[in-house]
């Protein structure tokens, strides 16, 4: 495994961890509110899926784009969705942004199951299935998402899937050993290594895409080849630790937000 | 019908997420860094370093206008 790879397969371990953790939450307060049953029934639901789903994306997207069309639309993706991440992390790291709190969410996702209504077919309570479907499906699609971005740009799909199987195994473990909220798990900073990660990719690979404009379509060359990485993660690093530093100077007799999404 | 709303809404986050501007300035940095390339203004290497340059004066002024706003 060469650097790039190792790179790829730690970001996508580390942003599946986190997603995971998040489908985990919820999964964990229908288990615990309404039923065990329901909710795993919407969990394996879910998990169907998104396999389709994941063979449909991969399918798509590697049989229709050519290499810097591939390059562009990915890259484009996985830049705008890093640097959410990123806008967020600086927010949250200078006080402008409350942090994301496992156990705030599992209490507000159990308090929210007591008061719905008792609907079952077959069996399963259709509030927890629902909400356990959606929860581990929209999750499990931005996971699915980094996977194969990352794994068809690299050129490392299986890599790429190792780490976020990997990543599930670990936090359902946990999840079944612990019985509560994964809060431990360091989100915020995960979250911002990752989008750091996903920063430096996408920019990477958009910016070698959009040779698609060329005549002959021929991506972008990057100074160094993929030692350009190294330059982008350190380059975003340094930006948002300028922007947070900047950002906690101004705060300053602030008051604090508390949007906690 | 809910499901698919779900889903439609999950892109619409995905790719717009709570901050347009993000999607805004990364498209406009590449456009940008598009019309140089169609152009041949610079070499492929002053080009890519260009645009990586570029998305991240905008993502840290986008960041910065967000937390003033927030703050008035």
């Amino acid at each position: 495994m060469d650097g790039t790879t190792a790179a790829l397969v730690s970001a996508v371990f580390v942003a599946s961890l986190v997603e995971f953790v998040e489908a985990f939450t919820i999964v964990l307060a229908m288990g615990v509110t309404r039923s065990w049953k329901s909710a795993i029934a919407g969990t394996v639901t879910a998990l169907v899926a998104l396999t389709a789903f994941t063979a449909v994306l991969g399918l798509a997207i590697s049989t229709w784009l050519s290499e810097s069309l591939l390059q562009l639309t990915i890259g484009t993706l996985l830049l705008i969705f890093g640097l959410q991440w990123l806008r967020k992390a600086c927010l949250r790291a200078s006080g402008f942004k409350a942090m994301h709190d496992e156990e705030a969410e599992f209490a507000e996702q159990a308090q929210a199951a007591r008061e719905a209504d008792r609907t079952t077919y077959a069996g399963i309570d259709l509030f927890a299935f629902m909400v356990s479907f959606k929860g581990v499906f929209l999750e499990g699609v931005e996971v699915v998402f980094i996977v194969v971005t990352f794994g068809l740009s690299a050129d490392a799909l299986g890599m790429a899937i190792g780490g976020a199987v990997v990543a599930g195994v670990i936090v359902v473990a946990l999840g079944i050993a612990l019985r509560k909220p994964l809060a431990q798990v360091p989100e915020n900073t995960l979250k911002y290594g990752v989008g750091v990660m996903l920063a430096a990719f996408g920019t990477y690979w958009a910016l070698e895409g959009v040779g698609y404009f060329r005549a002959d379509e021929e991506s972008l060359s990057w100074p160094g080849g993929k030692l350009a990485l190294i330059a982008l993660v350190a380059g975003w690093f340094l930006v948002t630790r300028i922007v947070i530093a900047g950002l906690g100077r101004a705060r300053t007799s602030t008051a604090i937000p508390t949007e906690a999404a | 019908m809910k499901l698919l709303k779900a889903f439609g809404l999950f892109w619409y986050d995905f790719v717009i997420g709570d901050d347009w501007k993000v999607a805004a300035y990364v498209v406009v940095a590449l456009v940008i860094t598009g019309a140089l390339t169609v152009n041949g203004v610079l070499g492929d290497g002053a080009t890519v370093i260009l645009g990586a340059v570029l998305t991240m004066i905008f993502f840290a002024i986008g960041v910065r206008y967000d937390a003033r706003r927030s703050r008035s």
